[in-house]
């Protein structure tokens, strides 16, 4: 594993007893426990996931929010501070470069991206910052920082007890910065999981102490928060339908056919890729995300052609056995015709497994608070 | 990691328990390990032919899907129908209750020259 980098969890996924894997050119867990269990513990109480590895973008200057009004499909120089936002980053002709969260502070802007487009999207805002002469400063703290989402039912009320933030009043979306035992952090309320909790950044060498500091012995069984790895991410991910880069976003598909209208402010604003999408809403959609419930247990892969009455009418993007839902669930592109409830088929290595077209996303928590 | 030592094995995960000409198929603890949670075992039919070396089913789990592998000729005689409703009889005991096929080896013979559990555990580096 030369060459690739631990984030500073590490000693503590180790001391866990974690299966650790390459992923993005970072060693990162995999599973600690077992996927489905670590699963249904993020479903039913809480999980804390090391995800240090995605990249945290920091931009100063005056000209930082026109800037990233210029690179986002989002309007985001009209936000608030303490304000984040789910966004993409396109390139000229509409495809996905990436998918982000932009927060707005008083003096800074933050972009967390993902780990595999970090050194991309570096390398595109500058030159797009040169090439522009935007008056703006980025700063790639991703390696002198840590951050973990800490995700669960259970999570507002256990992290209430250890730190001083008020984690109740936060609304979804929204950050803030405090202090605990003389280290900085900033916590928002938002995730990758369809549960409701938090995600923090703290400096790399607070790591060890924050996880002390989630009040118990996280290897023990019956604890409130124990921890989770990219394995259970990605069932919690997928049935609550959300997107993951390299699979339902890419530099070749749009964010309009994968269901992220609502992320792409079309109307107002003029940024990368904004003609290009125009121009596709224009001449309609061919394709859309949309879910599949598979029959029986057999699961779809990425790229799995979906059929019906024996054409092709699209492909997988992901799918597995969602430990929640007790199926095998996926997304796909489909034609735009195929509507919910449609009867297709799911392509596996010759054999047709019968599949119904679903709304996403397959699980939703119950909790009222967004 | 170990592996029984009364047991032949494949370098793609498979243990073969011998018995006369009777031949039991599994995958080992440190695949079931690697593929976490299975989800589902496609197994072929009873009175199936198959090759050595040749494929004889699939095994999925939340992570990724395996093609197994027999590493003796035979005819299906059995399959584990447990595993239908309960693949996860493979994570939990994979050399017992999470077996998977039985064979009528064509030549019974040809197991004994099947990796040794040291060879497997040499072999696939662990």
């Amino acid at each position: 594993m030369d060459g690739l980098k631990r984030t500073p969890f590490y000693d503590f996924h180790v001391a866990a007893g974690a299966k650790v894997v390459d992923f993005a050119g970072w060693q990162m867990p995999l599973l600690y426990r077992g996927i489905v269990d670590e699963h249904e513990q993020t479903r039913n109480s809480g999980s804390v996931f090391d995800v240090s590895h995605m990249g945290r973008l920091y931009f100063r200057g005056k000209g930082a929010g026109a800037f990233l009004d210029h690179v986002l499909t989002r309007n985001v120089a009209a936000m608030k501070v303490g304000q984040s936002r789910y966004s993409l980053v396109c390139n000229s002709t509409g495809g996905v470069m990436d998918d982000v969260i932009v927060s707005r502070d008083e003096r800074h802007w933050l972009l967390v991206c993902n780990a595999s487009n970090r050194k991309k999207l570096s390398r595109y805002f500058a030159a797009v910052v040169q090439e522009k002469s935007f008056d703006v400063e980025i700063d790639d703290r991703t390696e002198s920082t840590a951050m973990a989402a800490v995700q669960g039912p259970k999570v507002i009320d256990k992290l209430s007890e250890v730190l001083p933030t008020d984690l109740k009043a936060m609304k979804r979306y929204t950050f803030a910065n405090d202090e605990v035992m003389m280290t900085r952090y900033t916590v928002s309320r938002s995730g990758y999981t369809g549960e409701d909790g938090v995600e923090l950044i703290l400096p790399a060498k607070a790591a060890g102490m924050a996880m002390k500091m989630l009040g118990e012995h996280t290897d023990r069984p019956g604890a409130t928060i124990r921890p989770a790895g990219l394995g259970a991410r990605d069932t919690l991910r997928l049935e609550a339908g959300m997107p993951l880069y390299g699979h339902e976003l890419s530099e070749t598909s749009d964010p309009l056919s994968s269901g992220l209208a609502w992320a792409v402010d079309l109307g107002g604003k003029d940024f990368v890729g904004a003609e290009a999408l125009r121009e596709l809403m224009g001449r309609g959609l061919k394709r859309r995300l949309v879910g599949l419930e598979m029959e029986g247990r057999r699961i779809a892969r990425q790229g799995s052609a979906v059929m019906q009455n024996g054409q092709t009418v699209g492909e997988v993007t992901s799918g597995t056995f969602g430990p929640t839902l007790g199926k095998s669930v996926a997304m796909a592109f489909v034609e735009v015709g195929i509507a919910e409830g449609a009867a297709v088929e799911v392509d596996l290595k010759g054999a047709r497994n019968p599949a119904t077209v679903v709304k996403l996303p397959f699980y939703k928590r119950e909790s009222s608070s967004k | 990691m170990s592996a029984p030592q009364n047991l032949r094995y494949l370098q793609t995960h498979e243990w073969h328990r011998l018995d006369g000409d009777t031949v039991t198929i599994g995958i080992t603890q440190f695949a079931a390990d690697e593929l976490t949670d299975i989800t589902y075992v496609a197994l072929p039919k009873v009175g199936q032919k198959l090759a050595a070396n040749g494929r004889f089913g699939e095994v999925e789990s939340v992570k990724a899907t395996s093609d197994l592998y027999s590493g003796v000729g035979g005819t299906v005689t059995e399959i584990n129908g447990e595993l239908a409703n309960n693949p996860g009889l493979v994570n939990t005991d994979p050399y017992n209750k999470g077996w998977m096929i039985r064979l009528k080896a064509d030549n019974p013979a040809d197991a004994q020259k099947l990796l040794s559990a040291d060879e497997y555990l040499k072999k696939t580096g662990h």
